[in-house]
């Protein structure tokens, strides 16, 4: 895997096997595919997977690569929130699944990294998974600061507590500590870590940035609504700061979705 | 059998009548990783003003049932870095390469056009008077049919290409606006583009669009873009390129026989990249399983007999 994430485009678009479907929680699901040849991947990429038969849905859906193994088998973790993702969460092993990708730009990784954070709330944890193995396979540490709306949205916290020490966090309290993400990033947190990796809801990605800008370079991965995912219809772009302050739409499906954190401009 | 797929747009030569719509393309550059574009019969670029445009605020695509409304807002560098940084890119895939123009003032088309239609790289023009997306210009154009006569007369008179005029269905009488814009002396007609609607996400109680309305587009708009096709066909002399909610080499038949001479594929390009040049041969196929040997034979076919 290179440093710099690869281009998107033209990898193909291939039915794939699905070879199992899990549920995390009351509504989010993770699929497990097997690609028929080994793919080139970097953690932060996505999938971007046709719902429904027939032509009821025209857009796919972009749905993060959370886990890969041997380069042909993908998780894919997705919550259900309308009749496109309910038609896929009733795929069973064995039946067949339209992919392209993986797309996009995911998180670059650092060779002198000593220590990261990676910071994931609600569906934004899943990327943060297979980051995090990347991460600790080069040797560097990482430390998880993960949260959900309550108890029963924790996911995927054994995945990362294999690699790391978590800190895990709920709205409610119902589950780890009070509070948000934001919360969790003190002073002890930050000591010696080199860099930060962000992917959850925009607020929250709005808050990451305010609060680690100008302590700990760091990336954050966006999420908008797509059209083509591969980067000809402009509909999913979000607004970055170039050096000389103004602001410039970029793709999040092509140029994206990983953004060095302090380009990233939220209105 | 081969099939001559070959057809003639105002005097522009395509060796198969299949291109993409403007806006699912944008410059070629991506779409040329998943397929040579020398397959095309033409090249049509995304829609380009005088200066560069940021486009709307997002939510700029929502879904809905066989379709999907967009409101980009014709984000694009703008006419000159268009001719100097894109259109060079597409030249030795051999094709006729379409530039769609939009603006808000007749001045801005005139401009744009006669800056694009002085490149060695553009063969022909598409006149954009019905992007329901830009607050300002845009689509008033392509609702009266003096001003889209007025703005098509100006462009005509600095081109040096031809110039399809893009129709919007968001009018009471399509066939008026067709008459006048060939009155004006445009070379061809390009139709449909999108029809304005809107979506509401109900947990916010708000329009899902930042822009409130978009231009919807895909498989659901298919019976309005055929419907207008014919009409207005059976009463103007210039061509028709085709368009709305093609996803099928048999649309693309349904097409031809309601009148279009050439075809134009959009949301198709969404639900697989590979679209166009799938569909040219779902196209070419048909054409073999019923013996028609030539492309050209189909256009019109299904007027025969309607009389009004």
């Amino acid at each position: 895997m290179d440093q710099r994430p690869r281009e998107t485009g033209g990898e193909g678009r291939v039915i794939v096997q699905v070879v199992e479907q899990e549920r995390l929680t009351r509504d989010v699901f993770r699929l497990w595919i097997e690609m028929e040849q080994d793919t080139p991947w970097s953690p932060g990429q996505f999938f971007y997977v046709r719902v429904g038969e027939g032509l009821d849905h025209v857009l796919r859906r972009p749905i993060s690569l959370s886990e890969a193994v041997a380069d042909r088998r993908f998780a894919l973790v997705y919550r259900v929130v309308g009749a496109g993702t309910r038609w896929l969460a009733g795929r069973r092993p064995g039946s067949a699944l339209d992919v392209l990708g993986p797309l996009g730009r995911g998180f670059p990784l650092h060779p002198g990294d000593g220590r990261v954070l990676v910071i994931g709330g609600g569906v934004g944890v899943p990327p943060l998974i297979q980051l995090a193995r990347e991460v600790r396979r080069r040797g560097v540490e990482v430390t998880a600061v993960v949260g959900f709306r309550e108890a029963r949205d924790v996911m995927l916290v054994d995945e990362l507590a294999a690699l790391g020490p978590v800190r895990l966090l709920t709205e409610d309290g119902s589950a780890g500590m009070p509070g948000r993400v934001t919360d969790a990033l003190e002073e002890d947190l930050l000591r010696g870590a080199d860099r930060f990796y962000a992917c959850g809801p925009s607020p929250m990605l709005q808050a990451v940035q305010g609060k680690l800008s100008g302590h700990l370079p760091g990336y954050l991965s966006l999420e908008e609504r797509m059209g083509c995912g591969i980067g000809v219809c402009m509909g999913c772009v979000h607004p970055l700061r170039r050096a000389d302050g103004s602001l410039v739409y970029r793709r999040v499906c092509a140029d994206g979705p990983v953004f060095p954190a302090e380009e990233v401009a939220f209105s | 059998m081969d099939v001559d797929l070959s057809v003639e747009l105002a005097g522009i030569r395509l060796h198969n009548p299949v291109m993409p719509a403007s806006g699912c393309f944008s410059y070629g550059r991506e779409m040329s990783r998943w397929y040579d574009l020398s397959r095309l019969g033409a090249i049509v670029v995304k829609g380009t003003t005088l200066e560069p445009r940021p486009g709307n605020p997002t939510p700029r695509v929502a879904e809905t049932p066989s379709g999907m409304l967009n409101a980009i807002g014709l984000q694009n560098p703008g006419v000159d870095r268009v001719i100097t940084e894109e259109l060079p890119a597409l030249r030795h895939y051999g094709v006729p390469v379409i530039v769609n123009v939009a603006g808000s003032v007749v001045e801005e088309y005139v401009e744009t056009a006669r800056r694009l239609s002085r490149s060695r790289d553009v063969a022909g023009l598409e006149l954009n008077i019905s992007c329901p997306n830009v607050r300002c210009g845009g689509m008033h154009f392509g609702t009266d049919p003096d001003m889209a006569a007025e703005v098509t007369a100006a462009v005509k008179a600095v081109s040096r290409v031809p110039v399809f005029v893009k129709l919007s269905p968001n009018v009471t009488d399509i066939v008026a606006l067709a008459q006048a814009v060939e009155r004006a002396g445009a070379d061809g007609l390009s139709m449909i583009n999108t029809l304005v609607g809107m979506r509401i996400d109900i947990e916010r109680r708000r329009p899902i669009l930042a822009n409130f309305f978009g231009g919807l587009s895909g498989p659901a708009i298919k019976p309005v873009a055929l419907r207008m096709i014919y009409e207005v066909s059976r009463v103007v002399r210039i061509p028709i390129i085709g368009m709305g909610g093609i996803t099928s080499g048999e649309d693309a038949v349904e097409f031809f026989m309601a009148g279009a001479s050439a075809v134009a594929v959009g949301t198709a390009n969404f639900i697989k990249p590979t679209a166009c040049v799938d569909i040219l041969d779902e196209l070419a196929a048909w054409c073999r399983n019923h013996g028609v040997r030539a492309v050209r034979e189909l256009i019109g076919a299904a007027q025969k007999g309607w009389n009004q």
